[in-house]
């Protein structure tokens, strides 16, 4: 079914967020049908996880509008986190608690209690392939593992929107395909909408529905893969297209907070 | 369900799983314990000796243990900040704000837990006393009366901690405030002196230190023959107003920590 006749999970109407001087995201307005896997690409500072912390409700925009799963961010912020799931960039299981409390604690914040959490904390383990280290400290789980730790936890509450921000990055070519296993198989049984931000061109190819590339704030270009790769050249790649559109010849590599940020992510997955 | 009931669940949510990690890693709590050991073995005993100090009918080491009590309260959740800081960096504060608990919630949890970790940091500070013959009342009242102190005083010093936490929201910052709050905290308050020695602006600052009050409320149930200046009522009233400001306080500024 084309995107225009779905139902609209994510929606934003010239979202614009100011930093004193710095436009971080400059009237982005996009629209995201219900079920779909969306793709946000650009350099770094081009404001795609600014454009995730105002959707999930961590950040307030300075202008414009956005509604999640039907609800306003800024009207409705607790409606929309209890439709959303989050997986942040940084690697953000507490190390110092098993799986399965990591799970619970997640359960508990969501609402659930009961036979109810035991049930969906045991399909969690399951579902991330983690029953048999339930019980073991996720200091000592690979960065792959911690990561299907982190789409478990996510989506525990069964979410309609689910954000990840570079949720591969720094994983080895294994583990981010049993990453985007899982996220598929999301979209598949629960119908799940899936917002994610990648560097990876190959992740945005293999596994976004639609694209949107941001450049210094601003929407850059909006469509399909196969669309954009079309409009580029008969044989373009992805990457062609983010060369295109995003002018990142010369990157200027993000603020130091964001490399920091990335560069940490990288160092604890080892 | 019901808002309030929901409330409490998220905080015993966070605190369970703090405590879960207190229960893992007690090396802070031993580490945290060696100051107190220090104040009271060393600069207690040679106070007392010396008799410098106007203890009325106390012997300075029984006058100064609760003094010492609340101190190890006071610097061991002085520096709950940090742990913020290093969730926020790792990306778990995050997390949890983008769950509907609400934020006041996990700001209470977490100081429940401090509330917990506090009543095992006493436990040390009664061995030692033991250890040195201070003058302990064991009667089941003052002893509960000592253990709301120490959890209300380690809630009030935590929720104190993680707000400065979020105000400035990097470890190198943080460790020097911490300093700089602690020491004035702990010198303004009747921990080493009663209240009258001090020259009058000290005693204006004392009025306000919610630590004056945790030590004096400790000082009457804790020691044979010691007496609070205030009535229980009113230091656990202050002490409460306190915290509730501070957790309101805190609350407001806990969601900036993931901007």
């Amino acid at each position: 079914m084309p995107s225009s006749v779905l139902p609209v999970a994510i929606s934003t109407v010239e979202l614009t967020k100011r930093y004193g001087e710095f436009t971080a995201l400059d009237r982005l307005s996009l629209s995201v049908a219900r079920g779909r896997i969306f793709g946000l690409l650009g350099p770094n500072g081009a404001g795609k996880s600014t454009t995730i912390k105002i959707l999930t409700t961590l950040l307030d925009a300075s202008s414009g509008s956005a509604t999640v799963a039907g609800f306003d961010v800024a009207g409705d912020p607790v409606e929309v986190r209890r439709r959303i799931g989050y997986v942040p960039q940084l690697l953000s299981a507490d190390g110092a608690l098993t799986a399965t409390e990591n799970l619970v604690l997640s359960a508990r914040l969501h609402g659930l209690h009961g036979r109810t959490r035991v049930a969906r904390v045991n399909e969690a383990l399951a579902f991330a392939g983690l029953d048999a280290v339930a019980n073991n400290l996720v200091r000592t789980f690979s960065g792959g593992m911690v990561r299907r730790l982190e789409v478990a936890q996510a989506t525990l509450h069964r979410p309609e929107v689910l954000f990840l921000d570079e949720p591969t990055l720094g994983l080895d070519p294994v583990a981010r395909k049993t990453v985007w296993e899982r996220l598929r198989q999301l979209r598949q049984s629960e119908g799940m909408t899936i917002l994610i931000t990648t560097h990876d061109m190959e992740e945005a190819d293999v596994l976004c529905d639609e694209l949107a590339i941001l450049h210094q704030g601003r929407l850059a270009v909006l469509g399909a893969p196969e669309e954009l790769k079309a409009r580029v050249g008969s044989d373009a790649t992805l990457a062609d297209v983010f060369v295109r559109f995003s002018g990142a010849v010369l990157d200027h590599g993000g603020s130091f907070r964001e490399v920091r940020e990335s560069r940490d992510t990288v160092r604890r997955l080892g | 369900m019901s808002p309030r009931l929901e409330f409490f669940r998220e905080a015993a949510a966070v605190a369970d799983a703090e405590v879960r990690k207190l229960r893992r890693d007690p090396t802070e709590l031993l580490s945290r314990a060696v100051q107190p050991v220090l104040w009271l073995a060393v600069f207690g005993q040679v106070f007392s000796q010396v008799r410098g100090i106007p203890t009325g009918d106390l012997g300075y080491l029984d006058f100064m243990a609760p003094g010492i009590l609340a101190q190890s309260i006071l610097f061991s959740a002085i520096f709950y900040g940090i742990a913020i800081i290093w969730e926020r960096d790792l990306g778990i504060v995050h997390k949890l704000l983008v769950t509907p608990a609400h934020r006041s919630a996990l700001v209470f949890g977490k100081a429940m837990a401090a509330g917990l970790r506090g009543l095992v940091q006493a436990a040390v500070v009664y061995l030692v006393a033991i250890a040195l013959q201070v003058h302990i009342r064991w009667e089941p009242l003052p002893m509960l009366t000592v253990a709301a102190g120490v959890f209300v005083g380690s809630c009030i010093f935590s929720t104190f901690s993680l707000f400065i936490a979020c105000i400035v929201k990097t470890r190198e910052r943080f460790m020097g405030i911490g300093q700089v709050l602690t020491m004035p905290l702990f010198f303004a308050s009747s921990a080493l002196y009663p209240v009258e020695l001090m020259p009058a602006w000290l005693q204006a600052l004392a009025a306000v230190n919610p630590l004056t009050y945790l030590v004096d409320a400790l000082r009457g149930a804790m020691i044979v023959g010691g007496t609070s200046v205030h009535t229980l009522g009113t230091s656990f009233a202050v002490m409460l107003g306190v915290f509730a400001l501070l957790l309101a306080l805190a609350s407001k500024l806990y969601p900036g920590l993931a901007r």
